[in-house]
């Protein structure tokens, strides 16, 4: 349908590390103001095909161990034969890279004006007054506002939008053809994350470049591609038009990844009527920080005057953006922290001022699951100890039945009863995750916490957990105080939503009428970030204050040649 | 794949394969020899070590000109027998050792897991304590400490065991203050879990690793300090033999009758190879992420 010949070629790439192929033959085209997403999970090779590209798989323990990358363009290079010295050359100036974490990609030491300084001066020979104003022209390219003071700034000092943005100059500063963007959003807020794929998808009009973007997300998929290939365990499953994709995918792998997305509209549990409230807030206020004797700095507010009530089997989902105090809500109410002010009242009692103590009995009647499956679980404690720990604590279960007791919930949460002689390295994000519940559930809690619980998980391993969740829910009556930032997942699960923002609940309800009626203009922002995973044919990305805004700013690109 | 995104961990596991087992099996082989030495030492040893003969002064080894009949290792410059002097001196350099290693780690790891877990001005104290021990060069305070309380046995495993202290409490200060941030603390506090319970099942474990590590570095650096302190005649006393203070008196004698430094120079590198080995394959055992999925 592109008549002029693809920009960057891969033909039957093959990866592996040590002895493990990672990538067996993949092959697609991209061509010159085209972007086409690359979309799997988590050990599909996507990555491993991106790092490819530049060949800094090599890096990672990895090797190209069959095929050919060819980039095209004006002076045609095949990447796998190239000496060391031709792929800097076309490293940051020909092909260029956004990572996802935009913390641990800028180098904390180096301002930001040094660090884009570096990539000119490589590839450009400019220096001091030239390279200076051309940093500045890459930083407003990507519209950061005052981009003259950044330049003198350290990454601390910026948002984490504004650091993927840094990246994404340092990525453009060459104007490069190809522009692989790694799960460049994954890392972000819905609205940030909305704002940077607008600019991705205006600088990709403004340059004419390719883009590769890879991604696991189908909702980001449905914002900015042009073309999909689906991978899958290193093979690719399904190669096509966006439109046709969406609209009607031909393998069952990607039908399977559809349906998993959650979409937003897809409809929420109905209301329950008339439960019993197990759990009560009301008025709860955290604090950190300002206790100590020496300590200057003043205290932080992290929830002001938070109110909320969870009825017996009933899901009430907490959203909001990072930093909006949500987990230190779920923390307080685990009494992880303890409030600086105000009730927190468990199935008839006041927990909020109870010692250590008083306070264990309760703990078993509330249990929480963690974000990051990895670093919730001790690494040198077996699963048998780790699922049955919480039974083992308040005494629910003798020594010699943790084996007998770890076997049943780990069949419960649907993992092999032989797991329990193993270790928390040898599972899976969405296993361990699995593990978590388990643990949790092992002393028969009413309550459990789900803090951004799927958050870190690809989307059909997040689909079996909430699924899970939800069966749980059936069969025993517990309630789920279910925190996370993806408003699609919490429509999913949630009777109830509790929308919070700057450590206030600003809005509160049944799900759809929250989410088909926002009464709060910051509800109605979050949801008019959310991608959609379906066609829209008209809607580009969205962004909050509307797509105009960056539209009318078309920044005169001055290129430094 | 998380842990193999830690460098560390993929190069310990990479090695783990290939080969390694032959040294650990040699460092093995040497530690059973090296204890059983120094164990069985006055059933194994010819002679005496402390019986002099003056006829058969500074005589070579085995298989040298003017070789004294028995004296295998040759003899020092009192006549008495290099072997047998090394077989004894190897019994006391290991136990001063492991005596000074341990008492190290006990104070050490007590006072960093203090400091770790209760911080505030616990944390202060021991942590300024750690600083001066460390600017403070520790040879001047072990002889100013010998001098005074006289050179016995005592006081001597005493010393060397306060001379390591202080790596011991930061490392593990370190490691308990990052363990402190891991989510899996919340957890367990969500659990029910009491601050001992915390400590002995969840801190604990994390903290072998390290501490084996600094075990093996803590021992060799023993070794060389007991031989620093008995060559400046402030440690082990004469005529009783010790490794450290073989090679310091032999020093003298070099050029004419090396065999009276080689022997114990040779049990020292042997020692503080099979420590530094056998620690690492401790360490790997101990460490559950490096099994198989």
């Amino acid at each position: 349908m592109l008549p002029d010949p693809p920009v960057l070629s891969v033909k039957d790439l093959r990866v592996a590390f040590g002895s493990v192929e990672a990538v067996h033959g993949l092959s697609f085209d991209i061509h010159r103001g085209e972007t086409l997403a690359l979309v799997g999970e988590s050990g599909s090779g996507k990555s491993a095909t991106a790092l490819s590209i530049l060949r800094l798989i090599e890096r990672e323990g990895g090797r190209i161990t069959g095929g050919s990358i060819r980039l095209g363009g004006e002076a045609p290079a095949e990447i796998t034969e190239l000496a060391p010295a031709a792929l800097r050359a076309i490293r940051g100036d020909r092909i260029a890279m956004v990572f996802q974490e935009p913390m641990t990609s800028l180098n904390p030491v180096m301002t930001i004006g040094a660090q884009l300084g570096e990539t000119i001066a490589l590839h450009r020979g400019l220096r001091g007054r030239a390279a200076r104003a051309a940093a500045c022209a890459a930083l407003e390219r990507v519209r950061i506002p005052e981009p003259d003071q950044r330049l003198g700034q350290y990454p601390h000092e910026l948002s984490g939008g504004l650091r993927q943005r840094v990246m994404i100059a340092m990525a453009l500063i060459c104007e490069p053809d190809v522009l692989i963007a790694d799960e460049p959003t994954t890392a972000l807020d819905v609205t940030t994350q909305a704002e940077i794929l607008a600019l991705i998808a205006g600088l990709q009009r403004d340059l004419g470049m390719a883009v590769l973007f890879i991604t696991h997300d189908l909702g980001v998929v449905s914002e900015i591609a042009d073309r999909v290939v689906v991978l899958k365990d290193g093979d690719l499953v399904e190669e096509g038009r966006k439109a046709d994709l969406f609209a009607a995918p031909k393998s069952d792998y990607a039908r399977e990844l559809l349906a998993a997305t959650p979409r937003l509209g897809d409809g929420s549990p109905a209301p329950l009527a008339g439960a019993e409230t197990v759990l009560e807030v009301r008025d709860v206020v955290t604090t950190y920080g300002g206790g100590g004797f020496f300590s200057r700095r003043a205290p932080v507010t992290a929830v002001r005057g938070v109110s909320l009530t969870l009825g017996r089997g009933e899901t009430l989902g907490l959203v909001g953006e990072s930093g909006c105090g949500k987990s230190s809500l779920a923390r307080t109410v685990m009494r992880l922290v303890d409030p600086a002010s105000g009730e927190i009242d468990l199935l008839g009692t006041r927990i909020d001022s109870l010692d250590a103590a008083a306070l264990k009995p309760h703990r078993a009647r509330i249990q929480m699951v963690f974000q990051d499956p990895y670093a919730a679980l001790n690494p040198r404690m077996a699963i048998r100890d780790l699922v049955t720990e919480p039974a083992y604590l308040h005494d629910m279960v003798a020594p010699a039945g943790r084996d007998a007791m770890a076997r049943d919930l780990l069949e419960r949460v649907g993992l092999p009863a032989d797991a329990a002689e193993r270790f928390p390295h040898q599972f899976s994000g969405g296993q361990r995750q699995r593990i978590c519940i388990a643990r949790a559930l092992s002393v028969r809690p009413q309550i459990i916490v789900a803090d951004e619980a799927v958050s870190a998980l690809d989307v059909s391993n997040a689909r079996r957990v909430t699924d899970l969740m939800a069966r749980i829910q059936r069969e025993e009556g517990v309630s789920f105080l279910f925190i996370s930032h993806d408003i699609a997942v919490v429509e999913r699960v949630s009777h109830r939503i509790a929308v919070m923002y700057k450590g206030e609940i600003v809005e509160q309800g049944e799900t759809s009428q929250v989410l088909h009626a926002p009464r709060h203009a910051y509800t109605r922002r979050l949801l008019a970030a959310v991608p959609r995973a379906d066609i829209a044919p008209t809607a580009g990305p969205q962004v909050p204050g509307g797509n105009n805004a960056l539209e009318g700013r078309r920044v005169p690109v001055v290129t430094p040649l | 794949m998380a842990s193999l995104a830690d460098p560390i961990l993929r190069r310990r596991k990479s090695r783990k394969g290939q080969g390694a087992d032959f040294i650990q099996k040699i460092a093995m082989v040497l530690a059973v020899l090296l204890v059983g030495a120094a164990i069985f030492a006055p059933l194994l040893t010819p002679f005496d070590p402390l019986q002099q003969s003056l006829l058969a002064r500074l005589r070579p080894p085995l298989g040298f000109e003017r070789y004294a009949a028995g004296h295998i290792a040759g003899t020092d410059e009192l006549g008495r027998d290099v072997l047998s002097r090394s077989l004894y001196g190897l019994r006391l350099t290991l136990a001063l050792a492991f005596a000074g290693a341990v008492i190290g780690l006990v104070i050490g790891g007590l006072l960093g897991l203090v400091a770790g877990l209760r911080r505030g001005w616990a944390e202060d104290v021991i942590m300024s304590l750690v600083d001066m021990q460390i600017a403070i060069p520790f040879t001047l305070v072990a002889l100013l400490v010998l001098a005074l309380m006289g050179s016995s046995l005592t006081v001597l495993i005493f010393v060397l065991g306060i001379a390591g202290w202080e790596q011991y409490a930061r490392i593990v200060r370190g490691e308990v203050r990052r363990i402190a941030a891991q989510p899996y603390l919340e957890a367990a506090r969500t659990a029910g879990a009491g601050p001992f319970y915390t400590a002995w099942r969840h801190v604990l474990p994390n903290l072998v690793s390290p501490l084996v590590v600094q075990f093996t570095l803590a021992l060799s650096n023993i070794v060389i300090l007991e031989s620093t302190l008995s060559f400046l005649g402030l440690g082990v006393q004469p005529p009783q033999p010790s490794l450290g203070s073989m090679v310091g008196l032999g020093r003298d004698y070099m050029p004419t009758a090396p065999w009276i430094v080689l022997t114990p120079a040779a049990l020292i590198v042997a020692l503080t190879f099979t420590v530094q080995i056998l620690g690492d394959w401790l360490r790997d055992r101990a460490d559950v992420r490096l099994r198989e999925r």
